[in-house]
């Protein structure tokens, strides 16, 4: 670590005042390896990264890391950026400026992914009364969307054998995607599967009636 | 013979189904994915691969829907290389890794990382950024504007 350190200094040293050339009669020693020289931060291009809100308001957190240096950005509006013969910066930016700057990139975002759960008759494939209405709205969200893909999980209380269940959830899944094909999505874009009964929302003892798990989850993306 | 032409089909369908990481959703100007050493124009609704390329042109911008719902844009004049991807739907474990080589990305991290903060990276010329659930932009070069 310390020869390094001493290494780089050295290095700038040299930089900064260049040795006269060497008398021919003197020959230097030959350097065997040479300690790398400092990051040319002068030639970099310039680079920014900046942290927004979720939706919800919720902010995450971006690590950057550069020239093995760590920069931790956790805060809305919170950036990193490299310029010139500068190392990291982080400074908070103004919203509109970020908006602006970064618009046509922010409107080309593809639209976040709808969840929708549609419940079902014990035993069936035939959706519970409250349910047809949320398919209906389901399948208007599908509607209005450019290019959808939707995703359909079935799932199944815990009455009757596990084999079974496989079957009724991937016979409740494709119900629904039928119900897509028919409101004139390509069937190449819903993907139909069963998980049986193996993830409930509530977790109960084998043989259990229970509404909540007799479901299709679906993904409109 | 037939059959086995057929189950060649069969495999090769499926092989290549399971290939598609993510979809095209938006598209405006230029834009062309670069997959294989063929630049393949981009439209709405076109699967998206592992080790693709998006190359937008000055007026072009570009979205993606990935398997895991991390959502991905990229602006005008910008290389976004898809590097590495992988998720499984069952346990949510995966890895995704672009690299910005110049332009503008936004990321909306989906359930990749939700299942394991920093399992999604973003490269650029000069950093590496580890991504533990968020929405972020980046750009790489001057602002064109």
């Amino acid at each position: 670590m310390e020869t390094v350190l001493v290494g780089a200094v050295l290095a700038l040293i040299l930089a900064l005042n260049p040795p006269p050339p060497p008398p021919r009669a003197a020959p230097q020693p030959v350097v065997v390896e040479p300690p790398k020289p400092p990051p040319k931060r002068a030639n970099a291009v310039p680079e920014i990264v900046v942290v927004l809100p979720s939706a919800d308001g919720h902010v995450g957190t971006v690590v950057v890391e550069r020239d093995g240096e760590k920069v931790v950005l956790n805060q809305a509006y919170a950036s990193s950026r490299i310029a010139g013969t500068s190392g990291p910066q982080v400074t908070q930016l103004p919203e509109p400026q970020v908006r602006k700057v970064f618009a046509p990139t922010l409107t080309a975002l593809p639209e976040r992914p709808l969840n929708f759960q549609l419940y079902f008759v014990r035993g069936t494939d035939a959706l519970t009364a409250d349910s047809k209405g949320e398919l209906a709205r389901m399948l208007e969200e599908v509607s209005r969307r450019k290019a959808p893909d939707v995703l359909v999980v079935g799932h199944t209380d815990t009455v009757g054998k596990p084999d079974r269940n496989d079957k009724l959830s991937l016979q409740r899944a494709q119900r629904v995607k039928a119900d897509l094909v028919r409101k004139g999505i390509a069937a190449g874009r819903v993907q139909a599967s069963g998980r049986g009964e193996r993830e409930p929302i509530v977790q109960t003892a084998d043989g259990v009636d229970e509404p909540r798990n007799r479901r299709v989850e679906i993904s409109v993306r | 013979m037939r059959w086995t032409i057929a189950i060649a089909a069969a495999a090769f369908a499926a092989a290549s189904y399971a290939n598609d990481i993510g979809q095209i959703k938006t598209v405006s100007g230029t834009v062309h994915v670069e997959r294989e050493g063929q630049q393949l124009a981009a439209t709405p609704g076109m699967n998206v691969r592992q080790s693709d390329k998006l190359v937008t042109g000055s007026d072009g911008a570009v979205g993606v829907t990935f398997l895991d719902n991390s959502l991905l844009s990229a602006g005008p004049s910008t290389v976004l290389a898809i590097d590495r991807y992988s998720f499984d739907t069952t346990t949510h474990v995966g890895q995704f890794d672009t690299s910005l080589q110049k332009g503008t990305l936004a990321v909306v991290s989906g359930k990749i990382v939700k299942q394991t903060p920093g399992a999604m990276r973003v490269r650029t010329p000069a950093s590496v950024m580890g991504v533990r659930g968020t929405e972020f932009v980046v750009r790489v070069g001057e602002a064109a504007n």
